[in-house]
């Protein structure tokens, strides 16, 4: 694997660790969560720590050693986890995740608010704990520490010496040595690696067979050794067993091969006195102490769930799946259709086993779908940053409150939503929600809430952003469309074409840019978006209370269910979830209108005809609906619209293919598909038919196609 | 015969990162993602060295190492612990557990290389 891929990897981890730091921390915040859940906590910023020291991402390792160092405070419960400290750890999280995404990006974060942050944390830790981090604040592999010593030797061998120093070290292990692993004979095989090496050894506390006992440690050496090498270097041999043993290492003098007898240098042995001195109390003898304490600690850990098993699959892999499925259901139709012109009967045999072969199919596409949905979780859990960090700019209490996290959607739209979110979340904080004075003198609590639902809702997922803020205040928005030249002075608008004036390009309604929404994205940018998705979306505001933007997506980008219709000559689908029902208007239910517009009464009710023929261009103008068929819709704001089509073919699932690319956006087309014959057929995008169709005929009497 | 490696650590991004350097030296490396999961793959492999990461869910390295020790068979098989504490008490904790040695992350992957070397018989 090349580091590039190690890279992805490590960025791909990064983003399920922050998320489960995020999480984690809201469940604390929110008086949940228990020991498991801090260690989760602590955990995740361990291993962001550890990967970016692998990857030289020293930012991020500072950072995130700070935030570790102050969370394991609270683990060790040196710290209480008051509101303040986990305030500060939210915020923390926040910068970790800035952090992590300049590091993927190769950009910079802006050092103020790390280093605000870090102090923030530093006000967390006990005096001495934090001068002790400083020193540690740098990771070095531990083998650098030694390279001091020279310095003190150098000065008794005088001037540099040509040729290799000798080296004399005297070893004793204890048993302890080899209960850890370790091996006598490892070591000496390294120290022969550095130089010239001989051995001898001292068999002297060696006891009689029988009174021996196997795991005791009986034999000491010492050992003289000619090499290039530092101390530092022969010290590092016995890092690990410098505690389970009695050795020293002491420069033999210069040229001093004739001594026979080892005589360390005093100098020499005095540190390392000390250092035994200490070493004793590190001794592990008390085994029995220990064990217990910690079987208890492990006990519950070992019964907290089992993440479930799970499969991590290139997405490449899962897009041609997708792809093959789709070409799977066109061919499954197409045979379809050809049993069906072979004029078999629809009880035979065959068509039995080619209705269960589309259930199949059916199954088989869903399960697939099912591999690219995702929970939108991770995308509110995003939002609650996006909020904390809108309160901070503007000053305002607020609190998300989340519901439906559980919803899935595709992976696609997932991503694709968090854009466009982010820009309605900040938005619902700094337009939406009054200032805590204003809210207090208009009866309401000083903290404001924004509502983030998901939830399915016939065969799209709807997403709702509800604030009970002060509502769209509708005269300053049709004031500023008119000083925006967006509309005519005397342009009559209902409350919701109003409303919808916010969608328009070039609309902003902070009258000065402030610092938080006003990046230069409007609610425009927002539409196009979602529009790109394949949803929709609309907005209901009432004044004093709030406003509710309702976004309404499809849960895949593949497919749709649809009507097939026929209008004048050509074939078109029609998508389902757009038609409420479908009717055969009598001509006394058909009511002319001033300027040639038309409406049908339906229960009560007069709905605008679209005559999608006539707007498309298929066909002239259909006169009477006698041999017509009408298709109630209903757009996401709830206006419904009767579309007239010639007939009705099939009801039928569709593959999307994507015009886009080819042709740019065609006004009332969504798509393209291929239907069972082999034909191309259009999908039509009802919202903007209607939207185009009504527009252009209805100009002074719009506010009518409103009423319906 | 190459090495035989096990090593244990919740992150993913390390245990690649051990595996692709020590597979690059001619070991043979197996991984686990945790204490349980070590135990487990554990009664399958016979390791000439165990690398352990000490904070990880379900049970940790210091568990992790006292129950490998608590074995006949790997009583004394090499343990290395991998970590970024490079605090003492850390070091002694891990000691007192049955460690062999340890490393510290970041490590580079010569030395990781030649610390396993030196442990393993």
């Amino acid at each position: 694997m090349s580091m590039d891929d190690l890279r992805v990897t490590f960025f791909q981890e990064c983003e399920e660790l922050l998320e489960a730091l995020e999480f984690g921390l809201l469940e604390i915040n929110e008086g949940g969560g228990d020991d498991d859940t801090l260690n989760a906590v602590f955990r995740a910023v361990h291993s962001i720590k550890g990967g970016a020291g692998a990857f030289g991402l020293d930012d991020l390792v500072r950072f995130a050693h700070k935030f570790e160092t102050t969370l394991d405070e609270v683990r060790a419960g040196r710290l209480e986890n008051a509101p303040a400290v986990l305030k500060t750890f939210l915020r923390s999280s926040d910068i970790l995740a800035d952090l992590v995404r300049a590091a993927q990006e190769g950009t910079e974060v802006p050092p103020g608010p790390v280093e605000e942050v870090l102090a923030e944390l530093e006000t967390h830790l006990p005096t001495e704990e934090a001068a002790e981090d400083e020193e540690e604040d740098d990771f070095q592999p531990l083998g650098l520490d030694f390279d001091f010593d020279l310095g003190g030797d150098d000065d008794d061998a005088g001037p540099p010496v040509s040729g290799p120093d000798v080296w004399t070290i005297a070893f004793k292990p204890r048993r302890t040595l080899y209960e850890r692993g370790n091996e006598t004979v490892l070591l000496f095989r390294a120290l022969a690696e550095l130089g010239e090496l001989s051995v001898t050894c001292d068999e002297s506390a060696l006891p009689a067979l029988d009174a021996m006992e196997p795991g005791e440690a009986y034999l000491g050496w010492t050992a003289r050794l000619a090499t290039e090498a530092e101390e530092g270097d022969i010290r590092e041999i016995f890092e690990f067993v410098e505690d389970d043993c009695d050795l020293t290492i002491a420069l033999a003098a210069p040229e001093a091969e004739a001594e026979p007898e080892p005589t360390p240098e005093p100098v020499e042995i005095e540190p390392l006195a000390a250092l035994e001195a200490e070493a004793p109390p590190a001794e592990p003898e008390p085994a029995a102490e220990p064990e217990p304490a910690r079987a208890e600690a492990v006990a519950p850990k070992a019964k907290a769930e089992a993440p479930k098993a799970t499969v991590r699959v290139e997405l490449d892999r899962v897009e041609r799946l997708i792809n093959l499925v789709g070409e799977l259901v066109i061919n499954q139709s197409v045979l379809s259709q050809q049993v069906f012109d072979a004029g078999i009967a629809a009880n035979s045999e065959v068509a039995t086993t080619i209705d269960v072969f589309k259930q199949l199919t059916r199954d088989i596409q869903e399960g697939v779908m099912a591999i690219r949905a995702q929970p939108v979780k991770s995308l509110f859990q995003r939002m609650s940053r996006i909020v904390r960090e809108a309160s901070g700019a503007t000053g305002k209490t607020v609190r998300l409150v989340t519901e439906g996290e559980n919803t899935e959607v595709d992976k696609t739209v997932v991503e694709r939503l968090s854009d466009p979110l982010t820009h309605m979340i900040r938005n619902s904080v700094d337009h939406g929600l009054e200032s805590p004075e204003k809210r207090e003198a208009a009866g309401k609590p000083a903290e404001g809430i924004v509502h983030l639902s998901a939830q399915h809702r016939s065969g799209r997922v709807v997403i709702e952003i509800t604030d009970d803020g002060a509502g769209i205040d509708r005269p300053r928005v049709r004031q500023i469309a008119v000083e925006k030249g967006l509309i005519a002075e005397d342009a009559v608008l209902s409350d919701s074409e109003i409303d919808n004036l916010l969608f328009m390009p070039g609309f902003s309604t902070a009258s000065e840019v402030s610092n938080l929404s006003g990046r230069g994205v409007g609610m425009d940018v927002v539409k196009r978006a979602i529009q790109s998705l394949g949803g929709r979306i609309s907005i209901v505001s009432e004044p004093g209370k709030g406003s509710t933007f309702t976004i309404s997506l499809p849960l895949t980008l593949a497919v749709l269910d649809g009507i097939v219709v026929e209008i004048g000559e050509e074939t078109t689908v029609i998508p389902l979830t757009n038609v409420v029902e479908t009717l055969k208007p009598t001509a006394e239910q058909l009511h002319s209108m001033g300027n040639g517009a038309r409406v049908v009464r339906v229960r009560g009710d007069f709905v605008p005809v679209v005559d999608v023929g006539y707007e498309l261009g298929f066909r002239d103008k259909a006169e009477g609906l006698d041999d017509k068929v009408v298709l109630l819709t209903e757009s996401e704001g709830g206006s419904r619209s009767a579309l007239v089509i010639d007939a009705i073919q099939d009801q039928r699932q569709v593959v999307i293919k994507g015009l886009q690319d080819n042709y740019g956006t065609v006004h009332g087309v969504a798509a393209a598909t291929i239907l069972g014959d082999g034909r191309i057929a259009l999908i039509l995008d009802v919202d903007s038919l209607v939207a185009s169709a009504t527009k252009t005929k209805t100009d002074p009497d719009h506010s009518l196609a409103m009423a319906g | 015969m190459s090495l035989k490696i096990l090593a244990v650590d919740d992150s993913r991004t390390m245990r690649i990162l051990i595996q692709s350097a020590l597979s690059e030296a001619g070991f043979e490396v197996d991984v686990a993602e945790d204490g349980v999961h070590g135990l487990e793959v554990l009664g399958g492999i016979a390791p000439d060295v165990i690398i352990t990461d000490i904070n990880m869910p379900r049970m940790d390295g210091f568990g992790f190492i006292e129950a490998v020790r608590a074995t006949e068979k790997n009583r004394t098989t090499p343990i290395l612990t991998l970590t970024t504490e490079s605090a003492p008490e850390m070091k002694a904790r891990a000691r007192n557990a049955g460690a062999t040695g340890w490393i510290v992350k970041p490590f580079d992957k010569e030395k990781l290389v030649s610390v396993i070397r030196r442990v393993a018989a």
